[in-house]
């Protein structure tokens, strides 16, 4: 924990994400307008003191859309990681543990998920499922699955072969115990890091999804439903998609330097290859 | 390297079959009935409705239908698209070039930026030259492809009018998009790049080369060099995989009409024959330029080939 604390990318992603998730649960609060009301009079005004980042076609202030539109990355974000995080989990150490028919199995199974880009996994997910939050929720949380129950299943057969496993194997603990009790705790690095890196990719791809049309519908004030919305005014509103997409970036970013530096910090080992 | 190269062709022509089954059976499971998709908003017949289901095969089993599908897929013929009305193979013909000129920009683009960012990070041991460049990295992956490829038009395209900011053909039209793949393929390339170099800088056979007195330049360019921009270059072949599927954004934002820009339109039109037929053309380019990659990894590291 203290070397946690010590790490500047930790703190200052932690401290990041932490500002994003108060922004979110206070939006109503905190956002100086109504995100979907519509003023006609104040239409596609630029930034000044009373619209920090501006006003859309309909009038809404695009700073309100913004804030509230956190709501919606870290829902579908975290929403997604948790799909692949309890599937990805429960896949590698099923896998890992038990080995030889199963592994195979499940591991071709990966292997399929593997061989298709993860955008494109997401678009064949969300062509059968339709578009929509939920589709695109499922199509993130499936698509990455496969990495992650690769990585876990890795993690699984190393410490499988260490002597407390053995011991715990001696004392007579049954399968599943050993599973849940011994080894689940000690995967636990490796996925948190992974969980914290895959919410990053996460995030990113959600918006890219909203932003081709398949995810957040109008007038949803979802990050890249606000870049795509307004991606048509962009020599007559410049600020709009601009702020919106630097809301989408800066999430990443935090996040992706929050995941660096828990890795570093909980398993070094893990560096250059997630 | 012979039966290598034989066994992992095999491997990726497994690969593809199971690849093309998975895009042809999803298309299945997609509730809701093709015939009656293709008469929206009127409603056929129901003696219309059945002939047509006849004619089109509907009624066969499902693996009977995939393996008519494949069987003309291997002869070109694809079906006929839905909403268009004409054959998946030549919209397939027309999307595909657009596709490909631009994945090969944005590789060159992402190498060109990638590799002497990556390699000035990794070589220079100034603290400040190193922490800088891999910042502008870490933002360039951050980055959502669809934001950059419009600041981009913002700036070039429609404040300093140097480049066209929609449409396919040309040199000019190519600047733009490519950029934007680029800017996040020389991102991870610069990333992984730097790491490269560092492994290498340390290994003893570069401190011997040293000690036998060759110029610093030399040791850099000959020795460290040489040695880590092996992986790199292989890994500008996963980058084509990447190039698929930002393809998607690229051209939707850039209006290209493309391979990319053609699966978002066919997926909102469920206009399946054509999904499945660009998806599976996709996910084909990945799989073959992963058979590349481990080809040219067997041909530079012996080991690999006795696995």
């Amino acid at each position: 924990m203290r070397r946690a604390l010590r790490n500047p990318r930790i703190v200052i992603g932690t401290l990041f994400l932490f500002s994003l998730c108060v922004l979110a649960i206070f939006a109503e609060q905190i956002a100086p307008f109504s995100p979907v009301k519509i003023y006609p009079a104040d239409s596609l005004q630029p930034p000044s003191a009373k619209h920090l980042f501006g006003t859309d076609t309909m009038g809404r202030d695009v700073l309100s859309r913004i804030i509230h539109g956190a709501r919606y990355s870290l829902l579908l974000g975290l929403a997604a990681v948790a799909i692949s995080s309890v599937l990805g989990t429960t896949l590698g150490l099923l896998s890992g543990y038990f080995g030889g028919k199963v592994d195979t199995l499940i591991m071709r199974v990966m292997d399929i998920g593997l061989a298709f880009p993860s955008v494109l996994l997401a678009l064949l997910i969300i062509a059968v499922l339709g578009a929509g939050l939920t589709s695109v929720t499922i199509a993130i949380g499936v698509s990455a699955t496969p990495p992650f129950a690769r990585l876990i299943r890795g993690s699984v057969l190393a410490i499988k072969e260490t002597p407390f496993i053995e011991s715990a194997r001696a004392i007579g603990a049954g399968r599943f115990r050993v599973v849940f009790r011994h080894i689940l705790p000690e995967v636990f690095a490796p996925a948190i890091t992974m969980a914290t890196l895959r919410l990053a990719g996460a995030i990113f791809s959600a918006s890219s999804l909203s932003f081709l049309g398949f995810g957040a519908q109008p007038p949803t004030p979802e990050w890249g439903a606000i870049v795509s919305a307004a991606r048509h005014q962009l020599r007559g509103a410049w600020w709009i998609s601009t702020f919106a997409g630097l809301a989408i970036m800066s999430t990443v970013l935090a996040i992706n330097v929050l995941g660096d530096g828990l890795r570093d910090v909980l398993d070094p080992k893990l560096r250059g290859k997630i | 390297m012979l039966t290598y190269l034989i066994r992992r062709t095999l491997q990726m022509l497994v690969t593809l079959l199971v690849a093309s089954m998975v895009v042809y059976g999803a298309m299945q499971l997609v509730p809701g009935d093709p015939v009656m998709a293709m008469f929206f908003p009127n409603v056929p017949s129901p003696e219309r409705l059945e002939s047509i289901r006849e004619e089109l095969g509907l009624n066969d089993p499902f693996y009977i239908r995939y393996f008519q599908w494949l069987a003309g897929a291997l002869r070109g013929d694809l079906g006929e698209s839905y909403k268009q009305y004409r054959p998946v193979s030549d919209i397939l013909a027309q999307t595909i070039p657009g596709t490909i000129e631009l994945g090969i920009a944005g590789i060159v683009v992402s190498l060109l930026i990638g590799i002497p960012v990556g390699v000035l990070a990794g070589i220079t041991e100034n603290k400040w030259v190193d922490n800088t460049v891999m910042v502008i990295a870490l933002i360039g992956v951050s980055a959502p492809s669809f934001w950059l490829g419009l600041l981009l038009m913002l700036v070039f395209s429609l404040y300093l009018g140097w480049f066209p900011s929609f449409g396919v053909g040309g040199f000019a039209k190519l600047v733009l998009p490519a950029l934007t793949l680029g800017l996040y393929g020389g991102g991870y390339l610069a990333r992984f790049a730097r790491s490269s170099v560092l492994e290498i800088k340390y290994q003893d056979y570069v401190t011997t080369a040293r000690a036998k007195g060759i110029s610093e330049w030399r040791v850099t360019v000959q020795h460290v060099l040489r040695n880590a921009l092996i992986p790199v270059i292989t890994m500008s072949g996963m980058l084509a995989g990447y190039m698929m599927g930002g393809a998607v954004i690229v051209e939707t934002v850039f209006g290209r009409s493309g391979v990319g820009s053609m699966l978002v339109r066919s997926i909102s039109d469920k206009d399946y024959p054509l999904v499945q037929a660009l998806l599976f053309f996709a996910v084909g380019v990945f799989i073959l330029m992963n058979l590349v990659v481990d080809l040219s990894y067997a041909y530079i590291d012996p080991r690999i080939r006795y696995d």
